[in-house]
């Protein structure tokens, strides 16, 4: 469940201070700002990599939180008066929960999006030059859930992690054909 | 965004001087991009060795940095780290760019 705090109060109790409850459990509150995500994230994955977390997945991780972090600053708040927006760090020998807490917009559909990657067999001048954040996200996470409720959004990333905190199974495989390559 | 430029007879060099190329910073990296590159060399060779992590936002800087550069000329990437070349990977970019291992590796066209 959200820190009763940040969930009663998510725009004034927090003002970007890191709060580490226990060894396995990390929490950070940031503005919604381009910058102040950047730094956030730069931090949560050095916590995270601390910790145990083999590099390569730190790096899958970081790589997923950060679409996920980036889309919650350029749509969720997009037009609105950027909040805030909260990351939990949940750290299992197992497997690593990360919930992110926003009270921007709902994604649309109130659904997660499928995640289907640009297509970039086409001419230069064609090829996209975004539209790749939840394609990632599915890649590189083991679930990812989403919840809507009393103007929050939730977003829930689950990355397994094989052993205690070694090397992970091989990120989910995509839900499209990609042409070619390996 | 640091961006550091030379020319190496027919080739422009271009070396990133920051850890990441993100949302934060990839409008700046592509205006200084077009700065950079604006009437220079046919090729350019963008090294990324001190980049250590870039996200869709900076990948698509990437990418728009080479359709400005227009017809003719081309931008080929050297040095990758682990997260760079995974994400270039992951979204098949790696098939729209020229990657190499190494500027080194760049300058003398020994692709990966």
């Amino acid at each position: 469940m959200p820190c009763p705090s940040a969930r009663s109060d998510p725009g004034r109790d927090w003002t970007g201070v890191e709060r580490l409850q226990d060894q396995n459990r990390l929490e950070l509150c940031f503005p919604a700002t381009e910058a102040a995500a950047s730094a956030a994230i730069a931090t949560l994955a050095l916590r995270l990599g601390a910790r145990g977390l083999t590099e390569e997945r730190a790096a899958d991780v970081k790589i997923a939180l950060a679409e996920a972090v980036n889309n919650v600053v350029e749509h969720a708040y997009a037009g609105l008066e950027p909040a805030r927006v909260r990351v939990e760090c949940r750290l299992r020998p197992d497997r690593l929960d990360i919930l992110i807490w926003d009270t921007g917009r709902p994604l649309p559909g109130l659904r997660v999006p499928a995640g289907e990657p640009a297509s970039v067999d086409r001419d230069l001048q064609d090829l996209p030059e975004g539209g790749f954040g939840w394609f990632l996200i599915r890649q590189l996470s083991s679930a990812v859930g989403y919840e809507r409720r009393k103007g929050w959004n939730r977003l829930s990333l689950r990355f397994d992690l094989g052993g205690p905190r070694g090397h992970n199974k091989a990120p989910n495989q995509p839900s499209c054909r990609r042409k070619g390559g390996p | 965004m640091s961006l550091s430029s030379r020319v190496a007879g027919t080739t422009q060099v271009i070396t990133v001087g920051a850890d990441r190329i993100d949302a934060a910073m990839a409008i700046q990296f592509k205006e200084d991009m077009r700065a950079e590159t604006e009437g220079g060399p046919e090729r350019v060779i963008l090294d990324l060795s001190a980049v250590e992590f870039i996200d869709s936002s900076g990948l698509g800087a990437i990418v728009a940095a080479m359709k400005q550069l227009g017809g003719g000329r081309r931008l080929d990437l050297a040095g990758l780290t682990p997260v760079v070349e995974k994400v270039f990977r992951l979204t098949r970019m790696d098939t729209v760019f020229t990657l190499y291992p190494t500027l080194d590796d760049a300058l003398s066209e020994r692709a990966e």
